[in-house]
């Protein structure tokens, strides 16, 4: 990545990510995270929403031996040293898929569907995974 | 897919001299690979291709290059978790050289 | 009749379809993200909970195991692994996939 490209400017963009699939099952979970790995070297206020089923993303626990493929899970601990800090979790969608905030591998903010709509609000640009 | 020669076994690497499967490592292919880079490691190599190692068991990714420093600055002291120490040691890019040579692949996000 | 369940039922209604045809003493086995169905304390465990009384569900051990759900499972869901898995297509002559 070219620093032009990282400095535009300087100006700092609001970016939030909006993660809705479970993971495995569809390739979005991941395509997402790498996305935000690479999008943190543009040092813009980048926000991660987990919502529906992309709660299941930060399950602790996941074991992936059996069924051979990679887990990512412990990828989402790298975040913070990334930059990438401002974690939000629905409330709604964790207390109607059987999770609470000791089932998940990273802290996060827990957060009412009224407050993500205002995060989702606050962004200058949403990518929807 | 290309191949290296160490100790009479012949490991597997991608076009660009990664490893294919993470679990053929062993140090002698970390020095085969650098001595093919004209690079002789020393402590200091060693330290940065261990800490890679480390990091990529944690977490499952290798590090970009400005994670890397900073992670490496906080673990073994600012005198070496700066880039320029890291390029001297790694001419090539700390991250992709290292993760090279510590078997990783490359670092997401690197073109 | 086997019937094989693939989607979270939070994300697509191939459970619900499922359960709506599904034949009395058919047999149900959640695998992928439909494993999410097989748990305790959700949106869907009544549902579940309700059919099974007419049909036995299984679930894919090594997709709960991914997923990091296996602790959560349902009282009255059974774990199969990949041998099971083909022991229960062996042991219903059809398979209806809910994809």
């Amino acid at each position: 990545m070219s620093d032009e490209m990282m400095e535009d400017e300087g100006v700092v963009k609001k970016l939030g990510y909006v993660n809705r699939k479970a993971p495995y099952g569809t390739v979005y979970a991941l395509e997402s995270l790498e996305v935000v790995l690479i999008g943190a070297a543009f040092d813009q206020d980048v926000s991660v929403i987990f919502m529906d089923d992309g709660v299941y993303q930060l399950k602790k626990g996941q074991d992936t031996k059996a069924s051979e493929m990679k887990n990512f899970s412990p990828t989402y601990r790298a975040l913070e040293g990334y930059d990438v800090e401002k974690l939000y979790v629905e409330k709604e969608s964790m207390d109607t898929r059987g999770l609470s905030a000791d089932d998940l591998i990273v802290p996060v903010e827990i957060k009412s569907s009224e407050e993500i709509m205002q995060i989702m609000e606050d962004q200058d640009i949403i990518l929807s995974f | 897919m290309s191949a290296i020669e160490v100790g009479g076994k012949s490991i597997e690497v991608d076009e660009e001299g990664y490893l294919t499967n993470r679990d053929d490592w062993n140090e002698e292919i970390a020095a085969v690979m650098a001595k093919e880079d004209d690079c002789d490691l020393d402590s200091n190599h060693w330290e940065v291709i261990n800490f890679l190692r480390e990091y990529y068991e944690e977490y499952q990714i290798a590090p970009a290059v400005r994670v890397l420093t900073k992670a490496i600055g906080k673990k073994l002291g600012a005198d070496k978790g700066n880039s320029k120490y890291l390029y001297e040691l790694f001419p090539y890019g700390p991250a992709k050289q290292a993760c090279k040579y510590a078997g990783l692949p490359k670092p997401t996000g690197c073109v | 009749m086997l019937h094989t369940v693939n989607k979270s039922p939070f994300q697509a209604n191939a459970l619900l379809s499922c359960l709506r045809v599904a034949k009395k003493g058919s047999a149900i086995l959640l695998i992928e993200d439909g494993v999410y169905g097989a748990l305790d304390g959700t949106k869907a465990t009544p549902t579940v909970q309700e059919a099974m009384k007419n049909h036995k569900v299984y679930a894919l051990a090594p997709d709960l195991e991914a997923r990091g759900v296996q602790d959560k499972v349902l009282k009255g869901v059974e774990t199969v692994d990949y041998g099971g898995f083909v022991d229960l297509v062996a042991e219903y002559d059809t398979v209806q996939a809910w994809l």
